[in-house]
Order: C-alpha cells, then sequence, then structure tokens
C-alpha cells in the first residue's frame, strides 16, 4: 500500500525521459529552459498545495518567501567582500570555507559568500520570517493569515524596488552558478540545458516524495481532520495549531527553495518576483490543480507556468491567471484534475448517507 | 520638530487615516451580512477616482463624481450577482478566494483601460498651491474635503443603519440571517446591496482622497491592507471603532513618516499582527475572549 504511493513518481520519472528524448527529437530542446522554470515555480505551487489543500488555509504572499530566498542568494553570492577582506570577521568566514573567490563577466576578481552559504541563509532567514507571521495569525481563521500573508508580499515587494543593495527596479543580476557537487551546476547557460533539466525535476520529484509522505502520514491525517472540522479534530487531540504552522513553515521553504534555484538559473532576480500579483497566480494554480490534489498542482504548475513563459498568454498573463482562479472557485472548485469517476462515486456515498 | 510640523503631520495623518476608516467600514458591511471579507475592497476606490477622473473631462466635477459614484455601486452590486450569489453551500475561504482573484482581474483590466499613469483628480477647490494656514502650518483644501467627507459617509451610514428600514433589515440579516428571512427581508437582496454600498463609499472615498494622493490602477491593495488593519483594529463589525482606529493608523504613520518615509508602509502590517497576536477582537472589544479564534 505505502509503496504505491510511489507509483505515480516513477511513472513522471519515465515521462520525463521520454519528454527528453521527444524534445531532442523534434529539435526543441530549447523548450527545456521553459520547462526547467517552470519546474522551480511549481516548487512554490507543491508547497502551497499543502498549505491551502491539507491545511485549508490561503496565502496571498508566497511570491515574497520566494523572492526573500531568490534575493538572499543573488545578494550573498554577488556582494563583493574583497574590500574588507582583511576584517576579522570576514578573515574567520573565509577559514570556515563559506566564501569563493569567482570572476564576474567584466573579469573582475570576486569574492563572495557561497551559493551553499547563502542557499542555507536564504533558508534560515525565510523560516524566521514565516515562523513570526505563522505565529501570530495561524490559530485564527482563514481569512486572517491571507491578509496578513498579502501584506508581507507588498512588504517585501516595496522593500526590494526600494533598496539599494537589492538592486531596486532593476534587482539583482551576474550572479554564479550553483556548483552542487561535482559537475553538476545550476546554470542557466544553453551548454547546461539539459543538465538542469534533470536537476529540476530531481528537485521538484524530492518535493512531490517529501509532501506525499506527509499527505500519507499521521501529520497528514491530522491535516486533513483540522480542514474536515477544525474543533472536531481539536477536540480529538490533534494539535491544529502547531500541524497548521509547521505546513506553512514548510511551504515557505519550498518557495525559498524554488527562489534560490530560480534565481541562480536565471542568473538574476528581479522585484517583479516579489510582486502580489505572482501570489495569486500560485493560488490560482493551486485552485486549478485541485485544491487537495498534489499532481495536479504540480502538473498545472508546470503547465501552466510553462504556457506563460513561453509568452501564450500575452499581455493577458495577469488577467487570465486571476480569471482563472474566479471560474476554478465558481465551478470546479475541486480542481480539473479529479478524476470524475472517483467524485462521482463519493457524491454516492455521501448522498446515500443522508437517505 | 516645531508646532507647525506637528500640525502638519498630525493633519496629513488624520487625513489618510480617515481614507483608511472609509475602507474598513466597506470591510464591515460586507462582513457583517456574509462573513467574506472582499480582497477587492481597496479597487472600489481606485476604480471610483479613475471613472471620476476620466468624467471630469467631460462633465463638471461634482457630476463626474456622483457618476463615477453610480459606475462602482453597480460594479460592486454586479459582482455579488454575478460571482457571489451563485456559489451554494461555498465554505468562506472558497468565496474569499473568488474576491482575491476578482481583485486581480479588475486591477488587470484598469491597466487596460487606464494605462500605468499616475493620475490625479483636480482639487475639489482652488488649485494645489492653495492653503490656509494653521498654526503656523500651511494646510492644503482638500484636506477639509476629505476630513468632511468622511464624517458625512459616517453620520450618514450611521443614520441609515439605525432609522430606515432597509438599514435595519440589513443590520437584521448582519444579526441572523434566518431569523431575518423568517421576519419576511429578503437577505439576498440585503447582501448585494452590502456590496453597493461598500462599493459607493468605496468609490466616494477614493475621489475625495485622490487629488491627496494621487491615483494609479495598482493602488487597491496597499488600501486594502491598511484598510483590513482599521477594522480589525477597530472590531471588526464596529464602524465607530474604525474611525478611531483609521485616525490613529493615519497618524501612527504619519509619526513615522516624519522620521523615516521609509518604513511607512511596514507600520499597517506590524500594526496588523499586533494586533492579531493579543487582540484579536480590537482595541474597544469589551471581552477579552475574541469570537475569530477557531479554537
Amino acid at each position: 500500500m505505502r509503496l504505491r504511493m510511489y507509483y505515480p513518481v516513477l511513472a513522471t520519472a519515465v515521462l520525463i525521459v521520454l519528454l527528453h528524448l521527444v524534445l531532442a527529437q523534434t529539435e526543441t530542446t530549447y523548450y527545456m529552459t521553459q520547462i526547467t522554470m517552470s519546474a522551480y515555480y511549481a516548487l512554490v505551487v507543491i508547497g502551497l498545495c499543502l498549505l491551502m489543500g491539507y491545511a485549508g488555509q490561503a496565502s496571498i504572499g508566497h511570491a515574497g518567501f520566494f523572492a526573500i530566498g531568490g534575493y538572499t542568494a543573488a545578494v550573498l553570492t554577488t556582494y563583493n567582500l574583497n574590500p574588507v577582506k582583511d576584517t576579522p570577521l570576514v578573515a574567520r568566514l573565509q577559514s570556515l570555507g563559506l566564501t569563493m573567490h569567482w570572476q564576474d563577466i567584466y573579469g573582475a576578481d570576486i569574492l563572495s559568500f557561497t551559493p551553499w552559504a547563502a542557499f542555507g541563509a536564504a533558508l534560515l532567514l525565510t523560516g524566521v520570517i514565516a515562523l513570526v507571521i505563522g505565529a501570530s495569525v495561524i490559530q485564527l481563521k482563514g481569512h486572517y493569515l491571507a491578509m496578513a500573508t498579502l501584506g508581507f508580499g507588498l512588504i517585501v515587494y516595496r522593500i526590494a524596488l526600494g533598496t539599494p543593495v537589492l538592486g531596486r527596479a532593476d534587482g539583482v543580476s551576474n550572479v554564479p552558478p550553483f556548483h552542487l557537487f561535482s559537475d553538476l551546476q545550476v546554470n542557466g547557460r544553453a551548454a547546461f540545458r539539459v543538465q538542469n533539466y534533470y536537476i529540476a525535476w530531481v528537485v521538484v520529484l524530492a518535493a512531490m516524495v517529501l509532501a506525499l509522505n506527509l499527505v500519507h502520514s499521521r501529520v497528514g491525517r491530522a491535516l486533513r481532520s483540522i480542514h474536515e472540522n477544525e474543533e472536531a479534530a481539536h477536540s480529538l487531540g490533534v494539535n491544529t495549531y502547531r500541524y497548521k504552522l509547521a505546513v506553512f513553515l514548510l511551504s515557505a521553504i519550498f518557495a525559498a527553495i524554488g527562489g534560490v534555484l530560480l534565481t541562480h538559473y536565471n542568473g538574476s532576480i528581479g522585484p517583479a518576483e516579489a510582486h502580489v500579483i505572482k501570489s495569486v497566480r500560485y493560488v490560482a494554480i493551486v485552485a486549478v490543480g485541485g485544491m487537495a490534489n498534489l499532481w495536479g498542482a504540480m502538473v498545472m504548475g508546470i503547465f501552466l507556468n510553462f504556457l506563460s513563459l513561453r509568452g501564450v498568454f500575452g499581455s493577458f498573463d495577469e488577467t487570465i491567471f486571476g480569471g482563472i482562479l474566479i471560474l476554478m472557485m465558481l465551478f470546479a472548485p475541486q480542481g480539473l484534475l479529479r478524476v470524475p469517476r472517483l467524485r462521482a462515486l463519493t457524491g454516492l456515498r455521501a448522498r446515500r448517507k443522508h437517505a | 520638530m516645531d508646532l507647525s510640523q506637528i500640525v502638519q503631520y498630525g493633519l496629513s495623518g488624520i487625513t489618510v487615516g480617515s481614507i483608511y476608516a472609509i475602507v474598513a467600514i466597506g470591510f464591515n458591511i460586507i462582513y457583517a451580512t456574509t462573513g467574506i471579507i472582499n480582497f477587492a475592497q481597496g479597487e472600489f476606490l481606485i476604480v471610483g477616482a479613475m471613472t471620476a477622473i476620466s468624467l471630469s473631462h467631460f462633465v463638471p466635477l461634482p457630476v463626474a463624481i456622483a457618476g463615477a459614484v453610480l459606475v462602482t455601486t453597480v460594479l460592486g452590486g454586479l459582482m455579488e450577482l454575478v460571482f457571489i450569489r451563485p456559489v451554494k453551500n461555498a465554505s468562506v475561504l472558497r468565496l474569499i478566494v473568488i474576491t482575491i482573484g476578482l481583485s486581480i482581474v479588475i486591477r488587470e483590466v484598469m491597466l487596460h483601460l487606464w494605462d500605468e499613469t499616475v493620475r490625479s483628480m483636480p482639487y475639489f477647490t482652488g488649485t494645489a498651491v492653495s492653503t490656509v494656514t494653521i498654526l503656523g502650518a500651511g494646510v492644503s483644501l482638500q484636506v477639509f474635503w476629505v476630513l468632511g467627507v468622511s464624517a458625512v459617509i459616517v453620520t450618514a451610514l450611521t443614520l441609515f443603519f439605525r432609522y430606515t428600514l432597509t438599514g435595519r433589515a440589513m443590520r437584521a440579516c448582519a444579526d441572523d440571517r434566518m431569523a431575518a428571512r423568517l421576519c419576511g427581508i429578503n437577505d439576498r437582496r440585503m447582501v448585494t446591496l452590502s456590496f453597493m454600498l461598500s462599493a459607493g463609499i468605496g468609490a466616494l472615498a477614493g475621489c475625495v482622497i485622490s487629488p491627496v494622493t494621487q491615483t494609479q490602477y495598482d493602488m487597491g491593495a496597499p488600501l486594502a491592507i491598511k484598510g483590513f488593519t482599521v477594522a480589525i483594529l477597530g472590531g471588526l463589525g464596529n464602524s465607530m471603532g474604525a474611525v478611531a482606529a483609521g485616525l490613529l493608523l493615519g497618524l501612527l504613520e504619519a509619526l513615522v513618516t516624519s522620521q523615516s518615509s521609509a518604513y511607512k508602509e511596514a507600520v499597517s502590517i506590524v500594526v496588523l499582527l499586533l494586533i492579531l497576536v493579543f487582540r484579536p477582537s480590537g482595541l474597544f472589544a469589551r471581552h477579552g475572549i475574541s469570537a475569530l479564534r477557531t479554537a
């Protein structure tokens, strides 16, 4: 039973390889770039799906967490420590192996934090912020988290636009590639396209396995009981507060990981990533995938972001995501990817129960 | 800081604060009848102001404002009829997500209609430079318009809810929808009316503040956050509390701005988090335990 949960993961892995072969055959491997980017956005969606679908809380600030991850990575790996390299603090960081020397595109020598150190810092920062926001509002009804995260997202956007070290409207560019280990690196150059296609998918599938494990575990059952009826869950001894907070934290971390990796992949990040409209887009994608449907969220996260990155929606990009959100909530709150047979069955059972 | 500066910052705080109060009252009206937090509340102000600015090129200012309020009121009503009413047995979360979607769509439509230009209504009386001197501080005439119109809105709403049949029916619906229905009140019509009312006062507030803060298509969300903070601070559903809380938040923002304008935007969200942690039922609630907590 437990193993069956992973069959779709294996099937997806096979499909990913097949897709690679198809793209290679049709000489359209350039699509891989957008697929890779979409995969990192899908990470945000998977985390948000856990939060919305399983813990029943909406966040309209996940672009903020994504941006915090991305900006932390970008700033720490590009900020040149050379002028201050003789200070005791920087010397200490160097001896700990947290810094690296590299050359930017103009050939200048730069001493900065390593991507791994920046990655750690990004997750830590995101975690602390998510904890502060979550701890204060998550025990309240759903719309308080929504409003608080909306406000949080707006602040992140304003800070990104107004802070010189974050590049204001231009964002941060020249972000170096992320050397994971040995020859593997998150790098957006065409030579690394295939490699990065697989890196992104491995990250997404790892996130999926983690999320699936979570929802099929004791924690997942507790979460679903919270979603069904919070008071009943509470009365049965489920620590609703702690579970919801943990999921919120996890979803924020997922978003930050997506932000870090995409920033290294693109080599840059700008304030548009922090915009509220991006957060709403993530919510819309979760809604299309079916609130409590991780696979639906993942597939839609990649599919819709891919279309958007290819420019299919033109200048109506955001309108379309807003429209999708409304239509889904009006007509198909269970999402598009629900197996209809299953829904009919549960509907039947529910009716029989009432009779 | 000398006296004239204190007056200057104080009055600008009260001016924006009174607008926050109107946004908060808009939240309250819809929340009371439906339990929904309408995330498109801030957009009502921008739609109102933008429509009035466009109309003012063709008709006199008072007519343009009246037209804008009418258009926005109809928009609010349509929103409820088309998107909220048809959803049966919906969870509040689902309805809130719908209003989030609506706010984005309205914002994007405004972007296509009015592009990204920052616009401004003409000053109602005088020009941008005509001021009255109070205690050495130069105060724009528009400030008095904002304060006056806000006071009129609050007074009119209070009278409406207390003395008119429709207003009392709306209050009955807010109190107990089933009981109101049993008394022969058309509760659905009251819900539509609450959206229209909320949109109408929002549009009016958007028009009067436009000369002071100017108007851009994406300014709705920050206004919504501030209005929501004020609504919570004053106690959700408490209009007089909203007025006091609005002025308080406005003054607090002005105080922070006088020190450093960089943190102005962060004030409301910090206040929101603090109030949600320590007094979720608002500053003025008598009972300590909040009805807002689910567990």
